[in-house]
């Protein structure tokens, strides 16, 4: 014992210990996320029960099963329990404008007769949440078009019509309108800085009269046209019973989805399931983000991340390449190596700080001054915005990107750059066919690990550009169609948002963590193809210096 | 067969010397392009500095005052003045004089635009004059048959389209009648009122006085609107209090209309609380300055909770009621500012800062900031002697009267007065605090809150959070790193990097989520399993070690060395789970059943999104890069040290400790360094894992609020430019300097160790 104490053995099994903790930590909370994230989709049974309220009362609970928690029966010394713990049970009842709250936390011991009855419906609504209940009946401009068994077809058929006016409606609100409201601002601009530059030329302000009653002209077809298919989306209703027995009206233009989980076959589950995940990856976000998609939120990372990747990738090649193939190693690239390690230590909300006030602020606001006078004292660049935003990342990144790619350099034999030389290549041409394509991979995985940074990045963007609902994508339809002083939405700002910011965080925790999921999935992908890039490589060069 | 070469290759005609100058040009140009983008990474990091410091600057400039214009005082048969105010543009001031007058005059030249006798007794002398909080507008002049008027300057802005098609814009000043154009009787027994103090409220309006009879009278005045004619009423209740035979020369009416302070002229002070206005109470009195000076200015601070003492020796000395041990309140003297000489003949108090300009008799000016303890400006205006003065409502300009009839208009750049060393980082007194502390609390609705820009709570909790974090992080990445570098195997290795970099490139804000809304919960549900954990893990480890000497030694062939971190997985799990199954019956029979509960019932509070929230998941954020470094550092060390140590006899483990750890220190120090760095700067995490209050308690189980998070929080509310804005900025250059330190020393090490590794 002695002995084998002295030897050090413990000690090594000690630091062992550390990895293993690193690593079990690790790969268990990536695995938390993807459980809870990816189970999200799947169409949770709905229970029927009775239950005893605390207050004596016999009550009809119908809901899904959220959570369970069990806590020894010591800590709730004013529940009566048969055995030595408590088990809870958190309900989600939905129907929110009736019940108030979504959620109900029940005592497991006080529920019976619990049951999956295959009837129950469950609706998904544009606003406020899940409803639960019986279909009893299918109206059509309040008189009852079908009842009893027929009605669950019948309802199918209705729904599908509702959804194709609706998906109509969406398309001229935010696409037909949306486009005359831009053309209008657009010419409320021109006016302005017709004014502005003092030309009274009445023909230009003519043109713009004239343009302007084109356009709402058109508006109001449009909105003819919408008034029309609103009445008509109106038709159908439907009638459905809850737990507390009350028959309640539902519209059909309400309605996202209606299914009977309990009566879905596994087929069918797995259909839902990635119809769902569909949903949340192209769809917008409903009900302040609780509900719904994050598609807004992925575009605009996407898009904020590949302007970040046009502005980082030159300006850390170029840094890297003087390091490694200019500079003569001694003060000056001491120094830079100096700032590169800053860089990459200073802290991302100093980014956000500086980002602020000197691109929104300083740049942006003279920017107005000069190009959007026009817009003032409404800010075009001088508010956060996509631009500011991948800059203040580009800088954040850019360390990223030299480390990388210099370590792809300093691999590349220097026989090669000799021979090169020798052959009477001036050194740029040298570089420029010789070594850049050859440390390509190696920028790549500057890149990729850039970009994977980026992508996850909250803290600086909170201030320079993110905001929890952007009214338009950064990029669209309208000319120019890149709208860099736009805000946007973000993949990692989302979760913070929704997470801790939403007023119903119950609610809203599923589609956290399908969120972290896809962001960590998405993170995840970015590096381990980043590494596998740079193994490759490194095998390349191993290779190419014993040939 | 020979052909005659009909192009020879010529380095010299002049197509390729064209060609080889172009090749010559563009080498060039690469080299300066290259050669600026190297050097622009240092152009970025001194810009992210530069910058910073340059919108950090101006909290640090002292004020300064011009002279604007200075003229004869407008109107001087109206009599001398009592009270001077300008409005909220700064271009139209006024003064009251002792004939009942009030003389409207633009700023810029002096030139009258009214001036209006206001509605006086005939058969009575004006014997009192005050004026209410300067936001109200409101003056009262006081009767020698009981009586007061209260009068309202106010002012309309309007806008005519001038020639050019721009709004010019003029301001219409006029007096208007708040209480009715008649006058009020506040002596209902006739008493001429020698001192009058007012104040308005939205109903109730209160004015107080003291009759040669030496009577303190209250008057309250509750504003009735008639319902059908709107005509407005004034029910009127009140009281006396008796005085001592004292000459008051000073009474204030604070603005809420509880308090009255009175004052000789040798500084003995009377506060009486008027909440009860028929019944008023002597609550205390005080000496305000010391012996042998004389009180020669009294005045509140915006917010009427201070008074401002002004005395003959040039000293303003600040005081506000301080709650005592007993619950009783009592006036004190909080701090002193003596930067001028001579007696103080008037203070005005700026209307929506916690700051105050003084006159003294030698015609100087100051300019103070009673919360950040700061003398930010003391010049002379004039050879003569001011009589008064008064600071526009933005403060941004100055109003003084002299007694050669001269009226002085000066400019004041003072914007942010709020800042000082010691209002940063040392203790301060804030009004209705029993005591100086240190205190974040940035912002409030109103003007008169007083804002407490005290970074040294924030900085607290910035080490807070990283002391915590870096005792988890330190010894797990530094012994994982030592590890997987020395003892590894390197297939084992091959996959624990990556997943190390995984780690790394997890954004801060997945692991603040899980922090916030997944382990809090749970740490707090089973707060014995985490401690046992941390007992446990290590001894049954030590067991699963020892453990492994008895295996079959056939197991152990089949298993090389080197894996033990992999034979470690089931362990750790098992422990955990352990110590999640224990931690009811210990919370059970240690600490009554529930474990934050019992920690409060011993006087330690506890947060569900605490210290150790944080230090868990930001230990997690900080090891890999500390794990990288060390592994970096330990995997570097040239092996014939090594194999020299082993050849002599020594063990793995004293190789180890011996030659290896100490061969590669420096660059461990420099993990620790980047990792504190990284620690320190971390906002995410904290944003959501804690409940970001800026406490100053060193305690596990407390919250904390850090620099960065802080930034985070109040940044996209504050307005561009304030006093708020610069600190926050400057807490963003704090943050900057401090890694900017650590990674510098970092770098410098590695740096070292690299050369001292390649010349052993």
């Amino acid at each position: 014992m002695r002995n084998w104490w002295k030897s050090g053995a413990p000690w090594i099994w000690l630091t062992a210990s550390a990895v293993t903790i690193s690593i079990v930590v690790v790969v268990g909370l990536l695995m938390l996320i993807a459980v809870r994230g990816l189970g999200h989709f799947w169409p949770a049974a709905v229970m029927e029960a009775n239950y005893l309220t605390p207050e004596g009362q016999q009550i009809r609970l119908i809901g899904e099963l959220r959570d369970e928690e069990t806590v020894p029966a010591y800590k709730e010394p004013k529940i009566q329990v048969e055995g030595d713990s408590i088990t809870r049970y958190l309900i989600k009842i939905g129907n929110r404008e009736i019940n108030k709250l979504d959620f109900r936390w029940v005592l497991a011991q006080n529920l019976s007769n619990i049951h999956h009855p295959k009837n129950l419906v469950v609706i998904e609504r544009h606003e406020w949440g899940n409803f639960y209940g019986y279909l009893k009946a299918v109206k059509e401009n309040g008189q009852i078009v079908s009842e009893g068994e027929t009605a669950w077809g019948e309802l199918q058929q209705r729904l599908a019509r509702t959804l194709k006016i609706h998906e109509a409606l969406h398309e001229i609100e935010r696409g037909e309108i949306g486009k005359i409201n831009y053309g209008l601002e657009q010419l409320r601009l021109q006016k302005r800085r017709l004014e502005l530059s003092n030309d009274t030329d009445p023909v230009k302000h003519a043109n713009i009269e004239e343009e302007k009653s084109v356009l709402n002209l058109a508006y109001e077809k449009l909105a003819n046209e919408l008034g029309e298919l609103n009445t008509s989306a109106a038709r159908d209703s439907f009638t459905v019973e809850i737990m507390d027995g009350q028959e309640i009206d539902i519209q059909m233009s309400k309605v996202v989805r209606i299914i009977r989980p309990n009566s879905l076959s596994l087929t069918q589950k797995v259909g839902h399931y990635f119809e769902k995940g569909w949903e949340f990856l192209t769809a917008d976000p409903r009900e302040a983000n609780t509900e719904g998609g994050v598609f807004p939120a992925i575009f605009g990372t996407v898009m904020m991340v590949i302007i970040m990747a046009i502005v980082v990738t030159p300006f850390g090649v170029i840094a890297a390449v003087y390091l490694r193939e200019y500079a003569k190693q001694g003060f000056l690239t001491r120094t830079i190596r100096i700032a590169v390690n800053n860089l990459a230590g200073v802290p991302s909300i100093v980014y956000g700080v500086f980002g602020l006030g000197f691109f929104v602020y300083f740049l942006g606001g003279s920017i107005d001054q000069i190009f959007y006078p026009e817009a003032l004292p409404a800010p075009t660049f001088g508010t956060p915005g996509i631009f500011w935003s991948s800059l203040t990342l580009a800088i954040l990144t850019v360390p990223v990107v030299i480390v990388s790619t210099e370590e792809g350099l300093s691999r590349i034999p220097s026989a090669i750059r000799e021979g090169s030389l020798a052959l009477g290549a001036t050194k740029a041409e040298t570089l420029w066919r010789t070594i850049l394509p050859m440390a390509s991979p190696a920028m790549m995985t500057g890149l990729i690990l850039a970009i994977a940074r980026a992508a996850g990045e909250v803290a600086p963007l909170m201030l320079v550009g993110v905001v929890k609902l952007a009214p338009s994508l950064v990029a669209d339809a309208n000319y120019p169609f890149l709208h860099l002083e736009r805000k946007f939405m973000h993949l990692g700002f989302h979760i913070y948002d929704v997470g801790f910011q939403s007023p119903n965080v119950e609610a809203a925790r599923p589609l956290v963590y399908a969120t972290a999921f896809l962001l960590v999935a998405v993170i995840v992908m970015l590096n381990l193809a980043a590494i596998w890039i740079r193994n490759r490589l490194r095998e390349q060069y191993k290779s190419l210096e014993t040939t | 067969m020979m052909t005659a070469p009909n192009k020879t290759i010529s380095s010299n005609d002049p197509a390729t010397l064209r060609r080889r100058q172009w090749r010559m040009l563009k080498d060039k140009i690469a080299r300066y392009g290259m050669t600026l983008g190297g050097i622009s990474v240092i152009i970025t990091i001194m810009l992210i500095f530069f910058y910073l410091l340059y919108v950090v600057l101006p909290l640090l400039l002292p004020a300064s005052m011009e002279e604007a214009h200075q003229y004869e005082v407008p109107s001087q048969t109206a009599g001398n003045t009592l009270y001077l105010a300008a409005e909220e543009k700064s271009e139209v001031g006024v003064r009251f004089t002792d004939k009942a007058h009030a003389v409207f005059f633009y700023l810029a030249d002096g030139s009258i635009i009214s001036d209006i006798a206001l509605p006086t007794p005939t058969d009575a002398k004006l014997t009192s004059f005050n004026h209410a909080d300067s936001a109200q507008q409101v003056v009262a002049f006081g009767f020698d048959n009981g009586q007061a008027l209260v009068v309202k300057h106010h002012y309309d802005v309007k806008f005519t389209l001038n020639e050019s098609g721009d709004n010019d814009r003029t301001i219409h000043p006029s007096i208007q009648y708040p209480m009715g154009e008649d006058l009020i009787e506040v002596d209902e027994q006739g008493q001429a009122l020698t001192q009058l103090a007012v104040q308005m409220g939205e109903e109730e309006n209160t004015l107080v006085a003291i009759t040669p009879d030496h009577r303190l009278i209250v008057a309250g005045f509750t504003k009735e609107v008639d319902f059908f004619d709107e005509s407005v009423t004034l029910e009127r209740d009140g009281g006396e209090l008796p005085l001592p035979k004292l000459e008051i020369a000073y009474l204030l009416l604070d603005k809420e209309q509880k308090v009255v302070y009175l004052a000789d002229k040798a500084g003995l002070s009377t506060r009486v609380d008027i909440r009860d206005k028929t019944e008023p109470q002597v609550l205390q009195q005080v000496q305000l300055v010391e012996n042998g000076t004389q009180l020669t200015s009294l005045t509140f601070l915006t917010g009427n909770i201070s008074l401002l003492v002004g005395d003959s020796r040039g000293k303003i000395t600040q005081w506000f009621p301080v709650r005592d041990k007993n619950g009783g309140e009592s006036l004190a003297k909080i701090r002193e500012f003596d930067a001028q000489n001579t007696p103080i003949v008037d203070i005005s108090p700026e209307e929506r800062r916690k700051g105050f300009l003084t006159a003294d008799s030698e015609g100087q000016i100051g300019i103070y900031h009673s919360t950040a303890h700061r003398t930010l400006l003391v010049e002379p205006i004039t050879n003569a002697n001011i009589t008064h003065i008064a600071v526009a409502p933005r403060a941004k300009r100055l109003l003084a009267e002299d007694d050669a009839n001269q009226f002085h208009v000066w400019n004041i750049e003072n914007e942010h007065p709020e800042v000082s060393w010691s209002a940063l980082w040392s203790k301060v007194w804030y009004e209705d605090h029993e005591e100086p502390k240190h205190m974040w609390q940035s912002s409030s609705a109103s003007n008169d809150f007083e804002p407490k820009f005290s970074l040294t709570p924030l900085a607290f909790g910035t080490l807070k959070a990283a002391f915590y974090a870096m005792l988890i992080a330190v010894p797990l990445a530094i012994f994982g790193g030592i590890y997987s570098a020395y003892f590894m195997s390197p297939a084992m290795r091959g996959t624990v990097k990556p997943t190390i970099e995984i780690m790394e490139a997890l954004p801060t804000v997945i692991l603040g989520f899980l922090a916030g809304l997944w382990l809090a919960p749970v740490v707090e549900a089973n707060l014995p399993g985490i401690f046992a954990l941390l007992l446990l893990l290590p001894m049954g480890i030590l067991l699963t070690a020892y453990g492994w000497r008895f295996m079959p030694k056939i197991v152990k062939y089949h298993i090389s060395d080197g894996w033990e971190a992999a034979l470690l997985i089931p362990v750790v799990i098992f422990v955990a789970w352990i110590s999640f199954l224990l931690s009811p019956p210990l919370e059970l029979w240690f600490f009554e059943g529930d474990m934050p509960q019992w920690l409060n019932s011993v006087g330690i509070d506890f947060d569900q999104r605490n210290a150790l929230v944080v230090g868990l998941a930001m230990g997690l954020a900080v090891i890999p890069s500390i794990f990288s470094i060390t592994e970096d550092a330990v995997f570097n060390v040239p092996k014939h040290l090594t194999s020299g140590s082993l050849a002599l006899g020594a063990t793995p483990w004293q190789t180890m400790t011996r030659v290896v750890i100490l061969t590669a220190s420096p660059g461990i120090f420099s993990a620790v360094m980047i990792g504190m760095g990284r620690a320190v700067g971390e906002t995410m995490i904290v944003l959501m894992a804690t409940g970001n209050t800026a406490v100053m308690d060193f305690s596990i189980f407390q919250g904390l609020r850090t620099l960065s998070a802080n930034i985070a929080v109040e940044m996209p509310e504050s307005e561009v430019h304030s006093t708020h804005f610069r600190i926050l900025f400057l807490s963003g250059l704090v943050l900057f300097i401090f890694t900017f330190f650590l990674n510098t020393i970092a770098e410098v090490v590695r740096h070292r160790l690299r050369r001292k590794y390649s010349n052993l």
